[in-house]
């Protein structure tokens, strides 16, 4: 099939990335290529096969609801880029 | 004591009998990683001073009867996608600026509690995506035996470093080959293990149902000293297998008469294999037969199909999975944003870098609506074919054999021109990883520009021992994985 722009500045949008108009052409021509060349997948008939995400039969994970300490708040803010004294700074989102 | 061409459990050893101490263990291969990194770029972060005083530390613990474990006071170095507690940690991107972790994956914590000792974080593919270690926000690794051409990827530092005796050994991660593949074109042994043996805690994810640790090492009994410490239920990681593990090191005999290792006839008739790979590859397979394994060819029909089922599935676990670098929380935030969505937006676009953006949005339309079925519930189910192929293979054999890469390494530059051309070179790696198999890559000799060729070998889920075990009896026979190179 192919990948037109639009489809490019949709995926753009959805995972939040810009996209100026020479990388939006660049990326259409690659990923073009590539969903092409996942056609090949087409041949394959898998009409009565079921979709596997997991090798192994997993389970749910059941535990004790347990407290346990948790992170240091002064170390987990300490990599953030814009900090006060007990949060992460961001810009205002609610006029 | 010069420790550059002796394996881990050799400088364990000595450090136990006292030939040698933890310290100068670590100043010999800190030493090296500096000199060496100029020409191979293999790390991204050395760490001197923690590492020595960890290692007189260890050393302390070690004489004192504390550590006990065969490769305590031995220096790793580590991929630097796998969290270090306060030593940063990139996945060589620009988005995770100079974040520092404040705990330790579980693989290292592990490494640690054993008494090895750490000495830097390795370069790699930028969030491991890639096959040559070029995509990297810290410039390009360089392979040791030829510094024009590439170690490989993703986990090319780890191999690198190795080959270029400037670590002992080392952890990567393999998602699609990226542990395998470097090993192969360095000319060191790295393994894959099963799927959830090794604890992901730690491992910032690229494609999570794909994305396995493991070590690059000298050879494959590094490999088994490694893996009996990293090993084992977490449960801090939901996937990570109940079980009875087994004792990987001491499970290495070197028996495997009556073993049976099938060849499939499609990778040897693959259009893109090189003739010297081939001869190499099918030359291991002698060795083998000659030590007792009965070799057959067998047929893997599903072969045409990894390449797409892989791409596809991989890219949509790492939209998902890398959603979350947003420049809020930690690392790199753009300066130039109105607003949070800008933000977001800025953040992202300056911090990833091309090939990370690419396989975000392709990851994004395989999953969109509209194009899930055809793409992303097509290649789950394609997946499922291929596990049911991989069943009925090892219902007859205990091992498959073949080559890791079509090549040798490529010339720097040459592949990222044609991505398609660098994802093919994935084909006999990705569909391990979509099966969830153990895998391993051995030297198995040279090309005619001297580049080294790696074997592969393939066991079936939780024949991690076996592969272990049939790579050892080959190391045995063979000393193409005590062949060195001096970094010029």
């Amino acid at each position: 099939m192919t990948i037109t722009k639009e489809i490019v500045e949709y995926a753009a949008a959805l995972s939040r990335l810009k996209l100026d108009d020479a990388e939006t052409e660049d990326m259409q021509k690659q990923m073009s290529a590539i969903v092409d060349y996942m056609d090949v997948l087409n041949k394959l008939d898998t009409e009565n096969v079921e979709p596997l995400s997991h090798v192994f039969s997993i389970s749910n994970v059941m535990r004790e609801d347990e407290v346990v300490p948790s992170y240091d708040r002064e170390a987990l803010l300490d990599n953030a880029p814009e900090r006060n004294e007990e949060c992460f700074v961001v810009p205002k989102t609610v006029e | 004591m010069n420790i550059s061409e002796m394996t881990a459990l050799e400088i364990g050893a000595a450090i136990k009998e006292g030939k040698l101490t933890a310290t100068e263990a670590a100043e010999q291969v800190l030493d090296a990683a500096e000199k060496g990194n100029d020409k191979v770029n293999a790390y991204i972060t050395i760490c001197r001073e923690q590492a020595l005083k960890r290692a007189a530390e260890v050393q302390k613990k070690i004489e004192s009867g504390e550590l006990t474990s065969p490769l305590a006071g031995v220096p790793f170095s580590v991929k630097d996608n796998i969290c270090t507690k306060g030593i940063k940690t990139s996945c060589a991107s620009k988005i995770l600026g100079d974040f520092a972790p404040v705990y330790n994956a579980t693989v290292i914590q592990k490494l640690e509690d054993a008494g090895a000792v750490i000495i830097g974080k390795l370069n790699m593919d930028e969030f491991a995506m890639g096959s040559t270690s070029e995509t990297s926000y810290y410039g390009a690794v360089k392979n040791p035996w030829d510094l024009n051409r590439v170690p490989g990827g993703s986990s090319g530092g780890s191999a690198a470093a190795v080959a270029g005796n400037m670590a002992a050994v080392t952890l990567g991660s393999d998602t699609g080959g990226s542990i395998r593949q470097p090993a192969s074109y360095c000319g060191v042994t790295g393994f894959k293990p099963t799927y959830g043996t090794v604890s992901r805690y730690g491992l910032i994810a690229y494609a999570s149902s794909l994305d396995q640790i493991g070590p690059v090492a000298r050879d494959a009994a590094d490999c088994a000293a490694v893996m009996d410490i990293i090993s084992g239920k977490d449960s801090m990681d939901g996937t990570s297998l109940e079980m009875d593990y087994p004792s990987y090191l001491a499970s290495l005999t070197g028996d495997i008469k009556g073993m049976k290792i099938g060849m499939p006839k499609e990778c040897y008739s693959n259009s893109g294999l090189n003739a010297e790979v081939a001869g190499k590859t099918k030359a291991a397979a002698k060795v083998l037969e000659e030590a007792g394994a009965v070799v057959e060819e067998i047929s893997l029909p599903f072969l045409d199909y990894v390449i797409p089922a892989y791409y596809i599935i991989a890219a949509a676990e790492a939209s998902s999975n890398l959603s979350r670098f947003d420049g809020v929380k930690y690392g790199f935030r753009s300066e130039n944003y109105s607003g949070l969505n800008d933000l977001y937006c800025a953040s992202r676009s300056e911090g990833f870098g091309k090939e990370v953006k690419k396989r975000i949005l392709l990851g994004t339309f395989v999953l969109s609506s509209g194009y899930y079925d055809a793409y992303y519930r097509k290649a789950l189910k394609v997946k499922s074919v291929i596990k049911k192929q991989f069943d009925e293979i090892f219902s007859g054999y205990d091992l498959i054999l073949c080559p890791v890469a079509p090549t040798t390494a490529p010339e720097i530059g040459k592949s990222l021109s044609d991505p398609m051309a660098m994802y093919l070179s994935d084909i006999f790696t990705v569909s391990v990883n979509i099966a969830g198999l153990p895998g391993i890559s051995v030297p198995c000799g040279k090309d005619s520009s001297g580049m080294p060729v790696g074997v592969q070998l393939i066991g079936p889920a939780l024949g991690d021992v076996n592969v272990l075990n049939a790579a050892f009896a080959y190391q045995q026979r063979t000393d193409y994985h005590k062949q060195f190179t001096e970094v010029q």
